[in-house]
């Protein structure tokens, strides 16, 4: 369902059939494990079995010794990387941390950390050869709790890192795990609070958990003799995996190539690189191309999860349903090295609501875990979680419909965060208003241990930057080249943008995603950002087109350019001359050659995504399972180019919320040992656990796009465990605040409940 | 390490010999021998369902058998569903349903949906999401995999029913 206006357009707002959908339903298509060279070898990885220990030694020669054998690495075989800070298209990295964790260097900080390699010829081969590797470890108590690791007297993972304080004069830490402290802060909290009629402050603890792609990581590598570097992964963006693998081999980016294949799903979990160093160093040894896949269990255990968190929320409330003031602390764990992205959280947090008076202090900080990386609107679906749940509480206690409460609070064009930027026209307050109006909002809910829950969640979406290039070919097609890889039907999004542009269809746009050698730089498929960016990118390379097709016609013509111009897939020239776009295509020849259209986005910047989201569930009292029955969400897509593939990323999105909210979580041992490491015992929702998820597209277009797209990906997985909460509370009367809501823990609380 | 030994089964309907250790399984056989690459590998410890393949008209997870069990069996994979250049109902259903989003879970859940279409041929939503739970997919969220299912099955009712009109 769609409240849409996108009817204006002839493409956009139609559902082709994805350019890429044939060789995905014929297994034809090739992702990153099917890559296979010439002379290709396998490796396998050694990895630590604890969480925190100083390696003493390591003795690679019985491995190195084994028949079959071709190269065996550590940590040595990589360059030293001194104290160097390298800025990446999304943000800067600290180089001796990227290395070390690819492959430790003096101490493992998890269980899983990589610490040697083994090349063979074939993968049983080097797997038994890595046994062979001996490592003496010196034990360190590990340190597992983001709270705890806090104190002073926790065991250190980094003895030189120091705080970074939000104000400079805070002085030095010592030694410590917390790595950074946020603050923002707006108007007068405590007078705030002082207004308020109500004021609800709530802690709570959200778990470990992983974006859980079906894919694992992968990397193939061949380091030929004459210096070059090419890489063929799975990526969600190969320039910035090129990058990586520079720096970290202390090579030219020029000198790396990576072929970016097919990827089997990301969710911000394929940003970062861990294998294709250890691939290249593996060929530069053996002289041979050699391809490193994880095992599921490494996935879990080394690959970023995101972080589990601790948050105290505390919001005022007016006699009128106002939100006077609000403030929120939070520590978010970092994992292993320093960067978890608590300071988008704190930015999240309020981001909903309209707060005269606001304060928000994070900590980022460092657990023998493994090092946590973006998941879906990184850091938003903690904070949602606790604020939606205190609104629910306020709600509840002043007697007003959460939708109503929301309508009466919510961010506006104009709005100022409490971290300072202002909204441009957003869309939170429409999302609202559809889920009021949904046939689901105004059917009562009945039957017993039943309940309804709503919350709302926003993300930022980024702009960053794109190119792309299209050759008009003399069938009257188009070969559209782009940058960004495609994880869920963005080849089609894009296409669609260009055909909208240039009045021909979607199917007569050739799409392909290229390697870093092929299209120019285009930052990672993250952010919500392609559909947006990417799109712009394409949308210029069409203008391009025109301009030139025009002077082709005024050439045939004999005319001034000026005289023409570019309407509805044809060009128009003077005493109604006019001439369609494949009929121009096919005289490229007799008129100069070849069309090419380049396009490029770097400065735009988007208005940002609302969702609300509305479920009905049912909680079994004996046993603590939660039934979801019916759910629908509704958000801001600005423009939906492709209505299958936007309601695709909300359900897909909506379904790992319910995940994280009711099952996904990391169980560790005292020894920091991950002790569900499967997909039996991670349990993500499957087809059996969840009902359909119904769909509303709020389009209300976001003016820095042409066609006012706004990215759809990340704000679908905020509201989930916040909505669920909500219901559970309403359908058993107990409150949620702990991550996940699995049946034994919402059972002691149905249980706590009844003995009072 | 043992011996290898030659195996012969028919593969997507062509009799097909290769040579195998005891410790390799039926996917590391289709992927690394066959270069067959269609079924994935998410887990190899038969948890997720990308590496389905039938086996004697059964849905298997082709990590957990061995390859030598295959001996005599008829393996069909995700390359022998379309017929030539023909895709058949449920590979149709997936494309036009937008039923993957990167698509790697894809080629283990037609596999499944054509063991399960072949039992039953007119499933309700609940049988289709209790056959489909040991396919895990992580885009979608699965609605419009099911409908994709259930738009496969009308279509095969619809071209079986006027099959038997114009016999
Ligand atoms: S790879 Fe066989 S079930 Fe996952
Ligand atoms: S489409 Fe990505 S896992 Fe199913």
């Amino acid at each position: 369902m769609s409240t849409g206006q996108s009817r204006k357009y002839k493409v956009i707002g139609t559902r082709p059939v994805r350019h890429d959908g044939v060789d995905k339903v014929t297994g034809r298509a090739k992702y990153g494990a099917d890559v296979r060279l010439t002379g290709m070898l396998y490796a396998a990885m050694l990895r630590s079995p604890h969480a925190h220990a100083r390696i003493k030694r390591i003795d690679t020669s019985k491995a190195a010794a084994v028949p079959g054998v071709r190269a065996v690495v550590t940590s040595a075989d990589l360059p030293e990387q001194g104290d160097r800070i390298v800025e990446l298209g999304e943000g800067a990295a600290n180089m001796p941390h990227l290395s070390s964790n690819i492959l430790a260097r003096d101490k493992v900080l998890y269980r899983g950390h990589a610490v040697a390699a083994v090349a063979a010829d074939n993968i049983h081969i080097a797997e038994e050869a890595v046994k062979l590797i001996q490592v003496e470890y010196e034990i360190l108590p590990p340190e597992m709790d983001v709270v705890k690791a806090m104190r002073s007297g926790a065991s250190i993972l980094h003895d030189d890192l120091r705080t970074e304080f939000a104000s400079p004069s805070s002085g030095d830490s010592g030694p410590t795990n917390v790595a950074k402290q946020y603050l923002f802060e707006k108007g007068d909290v405590a007078a705030g609070f002082s207004r308020s009629e109500v004021v609800v402050e709530r802690e709570f603890d959200t778990a470990t958990v992983h974006q859980g792609y079906i894919e694992p990581h992968n990397a193939t590598a061949l380091w030929n003799p004459d210096g070059k570097i090419t890489v063929w992964m799975s990526t969600q963006g190969a320039f910035s995996a090129r990058q990586q693998t520079a720096e970290v081999l202390r090579v030219p980016v020029s000198s790396v190539k990576v072929v970016p294949m097919e990827i089997g799903g990301g969710f911000g979990g394929k940003i970062p690189i861990y294998l294709p160093p250890v691939a290249a160093v593996l060929s530069r040894k053996s002289g041979r191309p050699v391809k490193l896949v994880m095992q599921r269990a490494d996935v879990f255990e080394a690959t970023g999860p995101t972080p589990g968190s601790h948050i105290r929320l505390k919001m005022g409330v007016s006699k009128d349903g106002k939100i006077q003031a609000a403030e929120a602390w939070m520590a978010f764990e970092a994992g292993a090295y320093p960067g978890s992205p608590v300071g988008m959280a704190c930015m999240c947090v309020f981001a909903c609501y309209d707060i005269p008076n606001g304060r928000i202090e994070g900590y980022d900080v460092c657990v023998n875990r493994p090092r946590t990386f973006a998941y879906r609107a990184p850091g938003s679906t903690h904070v949602a979680f606790a604020i939606e749940s205190v609104i629910d509480e306020i709600c509840q206690k002043i007697g007003i419909d959460p939708a109503e409460f929301r309508l009466k609070n919510g961010a506006r064009e104009g709005t100022r965060r409490v971290d300072g930027p202002t909204f441009p026209r957003v869309g939170m307050v429409e999302t609202v208003e559809a889920i009021k109006n949904s046939a689901h909002y105004r059917t009562p809910l009945t039957g017993k241990n039943r309940g309804r829950g709503i919350a709302s969640g926003f993300w930022f979406n980024v702009g960053l930057k794109s190119s792309v290039t299209a050759t008009v070919n003399n069938d009257g097609t188009v070969s559209l080249v782009e940058g960004s890889t495609d994880i869920g039907g963005t080849r089609t999004s894009i296409a669609m943008q260009l055909a909208e542009t240039l009045g021909i269809a979607a199917e007569d746009v050739n799409p392909t995603v290229a390697d870093t050698d092929s299209v120019g730089y285009t930052d990672i498929t993250g952010g919500s950002r392609v559909t947006f960016a990417t799109g712009i990118a394409a949308v210029e390379a069409a203008k391009e087109i025109q301009r030139q097709l025009v002077e082709r016609a005024a050439l045939l013509w004999d005319c001034d350019p000026k005289a023409a111009c570019y309407v509805d897939g044809g060009v128009q020239g003077p005493d109604g001359k006019r001439i369609g776009f494949k009929e121009l295509a096919e005289k490229l020849h007799l008129t100069g050659g070849a069309v090419i259209g380049n396009g490029t986005s770097s400065a735009a910047q988007q208005g940002g995504a609302f969702g609300t989201h509305c479920v009905d569930l049912e909680v079994d009292p004996d046993t603590g399972k939660v039934q979801i029955l019916r759910y629908t969400i509704a958000q801001d897509a600005g423009t939906a180019i492709h209505p299958s593939y936007v309601e695709g990323q909300m359900q897909g999105g909506v379904v790992q919320g319910i995940g994280w909210a009711l099952n996904e979580e990391y169980f560790y041992d005292e020894q920091g040992s991950m002790r569900n490491a499967t997909f039996l015992d991670y349990r993500m929702p499957t087809t059996y656990d969840v009902p359909m998820i119904d769909t509303i597209i709020v389009e209300v277009p976001d003016p820095a796009h042409p066609y006012g797209v706004r990215g759809v990906g990340e704000v679908p997985i905020c509201p989930p465990p916040a909505a669920i909460a909500n219901a559970i509370r309403a359908a058993v009367g107990v409150r949620m605040r702990e991550l996940p809501m699995s049946p034994p823990r919402l059972l002691a609380e149905i249980l706590k409940a009844q003995t009072k | 390490m043992s011996r290898k030994r030659v195996v012969s089964a028919t593969i997507n309907g062509d009799l097909v010999e290769f040579l195998c250790e005891p410790r390799q399984t039926l996917l590391e056989v289709l992927r690394n021998v066959l270069e067959l690459t269609g079924a994935k590998e998410g887990c190899s410890n038969g948890n997720c369902g990308a590496c389905t393949v039938l086996m004697n008209g059964r849905p298997v997870v082709s990590c957990l058998v061995l390859a030598m069990e295959a001996e005599g069996a008829e393996i069909r994979t995700i390359e022998g569903v379309a017929c030539g250049s023909h895709l058949d109902e449920v590979q149709q259903a997936f494309l036009q349903g937008a039923a993957l989003q990167c698509g790697i879970c894809t080629p283990g859940f037609i596999m499944q949906t054509e063991a399960l279409l072949a039992e039953n041929p007119q499933p309700s939503e609940d049988e289709i999401r209790f056959y489909l739970a040991g396919n895990l997919c992580r885009c979608t969220g699965y609605d419009k995999i099911v409908r994709a299912v259930q738009s496969a099955a009308a279509q095969r009712q619809q071209a079986s029913h006027s099959t038997q009109a114009t016999r």
